[in-house]
């Protein structure tokens, strides 16, 4: 084993290191996340500008673009469910409880990421073969033609679009520790730049979900593109 | 006052605990919460009973010794204090209060209240020193240093051990001590020819005793009583990021 891959064991196998990891793929979700919502609220500006938005995006770079942010994304999102998952293992090893609990300051959200992480995972792989994979053959036609069409017909299941809500809900607590979490895992904050940064954080977090819900509300409550 | 105590009682590092009720009675509320104890546990003695076992020594807020997770925070939950310097006055007539040792595998149970703290000797005796000798306290200003570094340094070195940080850890993580004793060796030029020796050396001894991770809950710095600040905790992983870099590379 050379001296680099030793080093990368070790740096995988620390707590550090592992919670490195997580904060970097977390800030690549948080960049990816706006991009997504910039574009997905091309569905508001109409059915040819987002149709168009669709053809540039899966044709930039001769289509190898799209495929380059997938396999950055997937990578990033394996690496962060394994950290976590075994950093909240390991942290449940570590301490056993007390008769009478109590939290001084921690934030309800940062008590609950591994579920809210959790819930968001299944909501990924639901929405990849929801609009990416389009298991549905129906919103597989569509998509092919006219995706502005396929988002409208996606969203009129009042079962997919709860769950689309839901877990855009549980992504905005899971975002509003994670944002500010990541600078201080990173080392780039300090006690006069981390409240300013709890702040953003939790207004990034509120924004994202609030542009993301829009969406389906505005389809199945509101009947935009009927 | 009269108070009623749930205590944790265990006889030994092997047996099972559980929590034991016991009246308080006729307490003055001028009482420190160790004082407290003892008289609780002279009637104990009184009547033949095995007294309740916790860790003390100074008993001025300057060893680290004592502990007790006091309704489920270490030291109580007045800020800044230890156990020692919490009076029965910030309590009321007729509560009830928890007393549990400071939870964390890698503190187990001795006795009772009393845990074994060892973990973090090893920690230190790991890196948390300087290898050379510095010679004695050098005259003021003969090493110069930046007012804020020094500040910084002074603040860190503050950090009595306790345990408290892991205690009220949820992940029962010993970051911030292990944060502060590296910062305050790292911040000054005596310290800092082995700054990625120690902070790696640290950090593993730290992983291989079984503490848990931190995520960024800042309970620890709420807890502790002389109110470390978890800008160690974001020094510390930018230190250990560099030292596994040049590692690595060099």
């Amino acid at each position: 084993m050379t001296t680099l891959t030793r080093s990368l064991c070790a740096f995988w196998n620390s707590s550090i290191g592992k919670k490195i990891v997580v904060a970097v793929t977390g800030l690549i979700f948080i960049a990816f996340l706006a991009g997504h919502l910039i574009g997905n609220l091309l569905v508001f500006v109409g059915q040819e500008a987002f149709n168009e938005y669709a053809h540039w995006l899966h044709h930039l770079g001769h289509g190898g673009a799209i495929w380059a942010a997938r396999i950055v994304l997937l990578g990033s999102l394996v690496l962060h469910v394994v950290a976590t998952v075994s950093l909240t293992r390991a942290n449940r090893a570590a301490r056993p409880s007390y008769a009478k609990e109590d939290t001084i300051q921690a934030s309800r959200s940062s008590r609950v990421m591994i579920w809210s992480g959790l819930t968001v995972l299944a909501f990924i792989i639901f929405h990849i073969l929801h609009y990416t994979v389009r298991v549905d053959s129906q919103l597989a036609e569509l998509g092919k033609e006219d995706p502005w069409k396929m988002v409208i017909v996606g969203f009129q299941n009042p079962a997919a679009s709860i769950f689309y809500v839901i877990a855009m809900v549980l992504l905005c607590s899971h975002l509003a520790h994670g944002f500010s979490s990541a600078f201080q895992t990173l080392g780039l904050n300090s006690s006069k730049t981390r409240p300013t940064l709890q702040l953003i954080g939790k207004a990034y977090a509120v924004l994202i979900c609030l542009g993301f819900i829009s969406i389906p509300i505005s389809i199945l409550f509101f009947g935009y593109g009927n | 006052m009269n108070l009623t105590l749930k205590v944790w009682r265990q006889a030994g590092p092997n047996a099972d605990g559980h929590i034991e009720t016991y009246p308080a009675k006729d307490i003055p509320a001028s009482a420190s919460f160790l004082e407290m104890l003892d008289i609780v546990n002279e009637g104990l003695i009184e009547q033949g009973e095995e007294p309740i076992h916790f860790d003390h020594d100074c008993r001025e807020g300057i060893c680290g010794m004592c502990s007790l997770t006091i309704n489920g925070v270490p030291h109580g939950d007045e800020r800044a204090i230890t156990t020692c310097q919490l009076h029965m006055r910030h309590f009321n007539d007729g509560d009830t209060i928890w007393i549990e040792p400071f939870r964390a595998n890698s503190f187990p149970v001795l006795k009772d209240l009393v845990v074994d703290r060892t973990a973090f000797d090893r920690i230190i005796a790991s890196g948390g020193y300087i290898d050379v000798r510095t010679g004695s306290a050098p005259d003021a200003n003969s090493v110069p240093i930046d007012k804020k570094d020094a500040d910084e340094a002074f603040e860190a070195a503050a950090c009595i051990g306790c345990g408290a940080c892991v205690a009220a850890c949820k992940n029962a993580s010993a970051m911030l001590f292990v944060s502060a004793k590296a910062a305050h060796l790292n911040k000054l030029p005596q310290g800092q020819p082995e700054k990625d020796k120690r902070v790696l050396a640290m950090v593993r001894t730290m992983d291989g005793e079984g503490f848990g991770n931190c995520t960024n809950q800042y309970e620890c710095e709420a807890a502790c009583p002389k109110e470390i600040s978890v800008d160690n905790i974001a020094k510390l992983n930018r230190d250990y990021l560099a030292a596994v870099a040049r590692e690595a590379t060099v």
